[in-house]
Formats: C-alpha cells, structure tokens, sequence
C-alpha cells in the first residue's frame, strides 16, 4: 500500500490506544497486565501488553506475522512462560492460580496438534479426562460437539484421515470439552474453504451468543469484521489499536473502489476530491473520501468517454484500515 | 483440581498409554518375547548347558531367568516412556496436557505408570517364556513384586528425562544403545559379579542395575550377589532424586514450553 502516515491524518484517522468500555462490576474474561515476553534467542516478542477481554465478548485480536499474538496467546494458556507481568482468566492469575484459571480456559491452536493416530471421539474423550470430566459425559459432550461441527460420521476414523478442514474443526471440538468460559482461537479458518469456514463462524457465534467470551486471531479481516465487537491490534510486540470494533471502522474516512472499464482508456482525467490510479488499460482504481459521491465521479469519467461496467470495494474496510495502521506503526518504529 | 477430577486426569493417561501399547502391539510387545527367547536358547540351553551350575542346586538358566525378566523390564519401561512422551513432544499433542489444569505430577505419574505397566507385561510375557526353559521359584513375592515397580519407576523416569531433552528422534536412541545397554550386560544378568576380580568387581557396585537384578533375582531364586537392604537403599534413593528432577523440570517447562 503507498499509503502514508499523512494521508491518514488528512483522513482524520490518528493512531492511539483506546480502552474498551464495560461495565465496572464485571470480572473481565482476560486481563493482561505489561505482558513481557523474551525468548531465549533474544527476540523481544512482547513488549508491555496490557489489555482487557470483557466477559461474553467477541473479541479480535489482529496483527501482522510475528507481530506477538501467538507469543500472548501461549502465555495465557500456559504454553509460553512469561518473562514479566501477568494475565487473569476471569480474574484468576495464571501465574499464582494456574490449575484454576487453565479449568476455565479453551485453546483451538494455530497448528494441528492432536495425535494423528486416535480417533476423534477419542481425542476428545481424553481432552476432557485431562480436565477432570468423568468418562459419561464426555462421551456426551463429544457426541455433541462433533455432531455441530459435522465430524459424526468421521468420529471413529484414525484421525489423519482427516481432510485439512476437518482437522480444524476437530480443534474446535476439543476445546469445547471442557465447556470453557473463555474459548481462544489462532486462525482457526486458516486454510479452510469459504464453506467450511462459514459453518465454523456460526458455531462459534452460537457458543459466543450461548455465553462464551470468544478471543479470535484471524488472517481473514473480513472475518473479524463480520464476527468481532472488539478488537485490538499488535504489532511489534505492543498493541497499536485496542477499541470497538465500530469505533475503529468510523476512523476509515477513506474508500477505494476498482472500476471495470468498457473499452481501454488511455489518458486518466482529472477528478476533484478523487485519486484515479490505472491498474491496467481496463481497470481504474478509484480513492476517495466516504463523503464524496459516486456520481459526481461517474458523470466526470462520462464527460471524458470512460464508460464504466462494473465496481467493487477495493477491499473490506477493516484491510483497509488494518494495512495502514500496520504502516503507520512500522514507520513509527524504523 | 480437586482430588477426584485429578484422579480422572491421570486415569485418562494411564488408558491412553495402555491402549497405545496394545495397539502397537507388534513393537512393544511381541519384540522383546522374540529376544529373550532367543537369549534362552542360546545362553540358557546350548551354553548354559556347559557351564552346569552357578550356585548349589541352581543351574545357569534358572540364574539368568531373573536377570533376563528384569533386563526386558528395564529396557521397555524406558523405551515406552520415551518414545510416547517424544512422540506426544514430537506430534506436539503434549500440549493438550500442557494447556490443562492437570498439575505436573499428575503428567509425570500418569507416563511413568504406562511405562510401569509396560513393564509388567512384558515382564508376565518373559516369565511364561521362561517357564518353557525352566522352573521359576517365587521365593519372596513382595520382594519380586516391589523390586520391578521400583526398577520400572526409575527407567521410566529415566526415560522421561531422556524424551524432555531429546530433540530429535537420534536423541532417544542414543542412551539406550551407549548406555542402557552395555549396562544391562555389566549388570550381573549373565553373570555373578563376586566372581568378577578386582577393581572389575568394585566398578560394578556403581551400576544401579546391578542392584535391581541381585533383588529380583533374591525375590525369585532366594539367591543376591549383594545385600538386599543397600539394593533397595540404591533404588529408593534412584526415585526419590529422580522424581524430584522430572518434577522439577516440567514445572519450569524445560524442552516443553519456551
């Protein structure tokens, strides 16, 4: 993107951290407190994170490769040890508390990570005994599970057997074994077609609206547009954003659209309040402020013969915004 | 966790590894009855059958009996916990444990009673084999009994601490071939170490399996090359220290979590 910082400030957008607004009595699902992390090979991932998760919240947590989310993820489920600071599951310390906060806490894991040679009944059967659940009701609870997530029929196959979305929904059911108050998941859609991912989206909305606070780190931003009320963005080991899913979106003053072009045009006309762009001889990109309107563009590009077929959004509003906030903080950083 | 749901944890592991022993039955099972049968034919029929007897009234097969039992004991209770808790590390399925409320004795108690069940039937396994060669005595069931859960616990923490640092599958495949095996063989199995001369002898009393065999063999044939108490003054000793560094390597995560 040739977005600069400038640009966004022209755009009324500024990048600062921003708390989420809940009620005061409740416990949040997650507090982090200046969270640390550095790995034995010197990489600094976490720089003094702090965030709060409030409880039944459908939260997106957002960053680019290696900006920390799956260092901050480890560490609240105990996978990553901390180097400072601390995190609350429903205001139980991972660190004084760990049995107790881990009892409440489900983790659907970026990378496959089930023994390949069980069954997914029994997967789930032995994730639940890991919790104290008692052999009837597992068995229950995993019926149940792999039913809604469409793996009945596969539930006593060898479970590298298992297509690449199956395998990812199998994740999904064995974190629910233990019916946790606060469900966390790494790219959970990662490599799932649009089908699948979908069904996925409406499982975990139902879980989400059934009680469940939902933590969701995702490469697919529409999905954490569509799914997420929160959000909260990483990038070098510090949270860059951290606010309203909404009050971010307004920040966007700026939209692009791709243009499909009935005949090749050759020269670009000059638009006011717009910024035409050529990607090839028969599409035009077109950015302009949300408050321009359409036709006044339309009724430039007739004067000068361009007759346009047909249109879309560049990309989703949350890319948008999420590529120059990315931008802006590298720069910050450099 | 309170008790009870702690209890449903490590009986959850304990099936798992047993079920993973049954399933893979041809590797875990059926390799060691082919060894030590092999090593009765051999040692205990052809050879033995020379060397005549060992001590009064008993012949070299029924010496080497215990020590083979005990040997295969040792070996498989060390390799299952090595190759199923590398395995979990390996395939990264440790981490369903590593993300649960279990606490780390409950992970460690769980591998090491696979690894002790592993164990015993293999070692049930040996002892009918044994039975087709010789006559076997129980003279001093508890003392048996005790001597290969004590022996089983420490390989298997043995084991364990093998699979914590192992990297790579290389790693659990070098202590049990440079280590646990010429150990074995200096262990007195084939052999009584007070025959042995001088500084051999007293080298060999720095070999814990030493100790184990001299007692199981005490437990089955009433016979020990060494004193029964200090042997299970060795072994106590062995689980005490080494189940303290399994715990406290798995509390601090080592090789586990970064």
């Amino acid at each position: 993107m040739g977005f600069s910082i400038s640009v966004l400030r022209d755009a009324g957008y500024t990048t600062r951290p921003a708390t989420i607004v809940q009620p005061m009595s409740a416990i949040p699902a997650l507090e982090i407190q200046d969270l640390k992390k550095t790995y034995a090979n010197g990489v600094v991932a976490l720089k003094g994170v702090s965030l709060s998760v409030a409880p039944g919240d459908f939260y997106a947590l957002l960053g680019p490769n290696g900006a920390g989310k799956s260092t901050l993820i480890g560490i609240v489920s105990s996978l990553v040890n901390a180097t400072a600071g601390d995190a609350r599951v429903f205001g139980i310390s991972i660190r004084e508390r760990r049995s107790e906060a881990m009892q409440m806490l489900g983790l659907v894991p970026q990378e496959i990570n089930f023994n390949m040679f069980e069954q997914p009944f029994q997967i789930c059967l032995n994730q639940a005994g890991f919790y104290g659940v008692t052999r009837a009701v597992a068995a229950q609870r995993a019926e149940k599970y792999l039913k809604q997530l469409a793996l009945w029929d596969k539930a006593f196959e060898v479970s590298r057997t298992l297509s690449g979305g199956m395998k990812r929904r199998l994740l999904i059911a064995r974190a629910m074994m233990n019916e946790p108050k606060l469900l966390i998941l790494d790219e959970p859609t990662a490599g799932v077609d649009i089908e699948i991912r979908r069904s996925m989206w409406k499982f975990i909305q139902s879980i989400n609206a059934a009680g469940t606070t939902v933590i969701l780190t995702t490469h697919y931003l529409e999905e954490a547009e569509s799914l997420c009320r929160n959000i909260a963005i990483i990038d070098h080991g510090r949270i860059i954003e951290n606010t309203a899913m909404k009050t971010l979106l307004s920040k966007l003053d700026v939209e692009a659209f791709v243009l499909d072009l009935a005949k090749p045009c050759a020269e670009l006309p000059a638009v006011d309040g717009v910024r035409l762009t050529r990607v090839d001889e028969r599409t035009l990109e077109a950015e302009m402020s949300r408050q321009h309107d359409l036709n006044s563009l339309f009724a430039a590009l007739s004067t000068h013969g361009i007759i346009v077929t047909s249109m879309r959004n560049k990309a989703n509003r949350l890319e948008e915004l999420f590529v120059r906030l990315i931008d802006a903080n590298d720069k910050a950083v450099a | 966790m309170n008790a009870e749901h702690t209890l449903i944890a490590l009986g959850t592991i304990v099936r798992r590894e047993v079920m993973r022993i049954l399933r893979i039955w041809t590797q875990t099972l059926l390799p060691p009855a082919i060894t030590v049968t092999l090593y009765f034919i051999i040692f205990g029929s052809l050879i033995g059958r020379r060397i005549g007897e060992i001590a009064p009234g008993i012949s070299y097969i029924e010496y080497i009996a215990p020590g083979l039992i005990m040997m295969s004991v040792i070996q498989n209770a060390y390799g299952n916990i090595t190759s199923s808790f590398f395995g979990a590390k390996f395939q990264r399925f440790v981490e369903e444990m590593l993300v649960s409320p279990m606490p780390s004795w409950t992970i460690l108690t769980g591998y090491i009673a696979g690894a002790v069940l592993r164990g015993f039937m293999v070692g049930v396994i040996v002892l009918g084999i044994s039975l087709f060669f010789t006559k076997i005595h129980l003279y001093h069931p508890l003392i048996t009994l005790s001597t290969f859960v004590l022996a089983a616990t420490i390989f298997g923490m043995l084991g364990f601490i093998n699979a914590i640092f192992a990297r790579k599958f290389d790693d659990i495949a070098i202590i049990p071939t440079f280590v646990l095996t010429p150990l074995t063989y200096l262990g007195g199995v084939f052999y009584n170490v007070a025959q042995l001369p001088s500084p051999w002898k007293e080298i060999s009393h720095l070999n814990p399996i030493l100790y184990m065999v001299s007692a199981f063999r005490y437990g089955l044939l009433g016979i020990s090359d060494i004193n029964l108490a200090w042997a299970y003054a060795v072994m106590l000793a062995f689980v005490l220290a080494l189940g303290a560094f399994c715990l406290s390597l798995l509390q601090r995560g080592v090789g586990l979590r970064s």
